[in-house]
């Protein structure tokens, strides 16, 4: 019953948020290929964007958007949209740099496993 | 076997670590003084209507600058990494198809569609939902569906990089024309204000927002290009 309302309260948009990044470093982790390894760190950065997310939301209120309607005291805050927005972009480009080392490694022979790299290791 | 364990123990830590932010998440009654200061202030200041985008062009903007040249900077590494000198020339798989007649004649269809609704979307970034990024990436995906429909096709490298720039240039241009007719670097209000919630309305927003949207489309025509494989 006390699990049952604690559940309840939990922010709707945090839970996918905090599910997803644990998938994210569950695939980090435990998956050899490289362009799943790729994959896995855009999950995870998908969760940490949503978590970031439900922290600025705030129950009943609307967008921060001004159209007349709207009034400022019934707005959530901008703040991590706006933060959201960067890390979102920051995200694609180190997917993006991601890719383009696992195509090289794989270019250099090998395949796409990262346990042929180990001699890449510190 | 020992490895498996450790990266459920991570994992079980981690979501222990994760739940009392959840609990947490939400629970404020209000925005904080900073943020209810953007709300209270964003339409008086800046004359935008979204206030996101009035944090991330204006009050925040060096903020965005940076972040531009990060991409910047990614997109050029994509572009050393793969190159032919490093790599060799690339040969096509052999069994590369083209697209279906299905997919050609969509993406016939849809190319001019897409770049109208990204030029839409981050024009009125300072009235709606979106804005330079949202729109850029738009107007990356009509190459994509056009690079999908027709693999061999080549993107013009002069065409991307000559708009790359020039709109960078134009970006800076406009953040240093703040500092000459306004209160300094990235200021809006060189130009006139007007009314909330018209389409020329916040000062320089729309048009340092425009210039973001053409060079994030332009970077990831770039990567996507860059990663398509074809090094000719």
């Amino acid at each position: 019953m006390k699990l049952a309302a604690i559940l309840v309260h939990l922010n709707p948009v945090a839970i996918p948020g905090a599910l997803l990044i644990l998938i994210g470093l569950w695939g980090i982790l435990a998956r050899q290929n490289l362009f799943k390894i790729a994959v896995a760190f855009s999950i995870l950065g998908t969760g940490v964007n949503l978590v970031i997310l439900s922290v600025g939301y705030i129950r009943g209120r609307t967008a921060p958007i001004l159209d007349g309607e709207a009034a400022v005291a019934s707005m959530t805050d901008p703040v991590p949209q706006a933060l959201v927005l960067t890390a979102i972009v920051i995200g694609l480009a180190v997917t993006a740099l991601l890719l383009s080392y696992a195509v090289r490694l794989r270019s250099g022979g090998g395949g796409s496993s990262i346990e042929v790299h180990g001699d890449e290791k510190w | 076997m020992m490895r498996r364990y450790l990266v459920g123990l991570i994992l079980i830590g981690l979501a222990f670590a994760l739940f009392p932010l959840l609990r947490q998440a939400g629970v404020a009654e209000a925005p904080g003084p900073l943020a209810s200061a953007y709300l209270e202030n964003s339409a008086d200041d800046f004359g935008a209507a979204n206030v996101v985008t009035a944090i991330v062009v204006s009050y925040r903007g060096f903020d965005t600058l940076g972040e531009v040249a990060v991409l910047f900077a990614a997109t050029a590494g994509v572009g050393t990494l793969l190159t032919r000198r490093r790599l060799g020339k690339a040969v096509p798989p052999p069994g590369r198809q083209g697209g279906t007649e299905v997919l050609e004649t969509a993406s016939r269809l849809l190319a001019g569609l897409l770049i109208m609704f990204g030029a839409y979307i981050f024009i009125h970034g300072h009235l709606t939902p979106g804005g330079g990024f949202q729109g850029g990436v738009v107007v990356a995906v009509a190459l994509l569906l056009g690079l999908l429909a027709k693999p061999d096709a080549q993107v013009s490298h002069r065409v991307m990089t000559t708009l790359e720039s020039l709109s960078g240039a134009v970006y800076v241009g406009l953040g240093l024309l703040g500092i000459v007719l306004a209160g300094g670097f990235l200021d809006p209000r060189a130009l006139p204000l007007g009314v909330v919630g018209q389409l020329f309305s916040a000062g320089s927003i729309p048009l340092i927002y425009s210039m973001i949207g053409l060079k994030v489309g332009a970077e990831l025509s770039g990567i996507i290009d860059a990663l398509k494989g074809d090094r000719s």
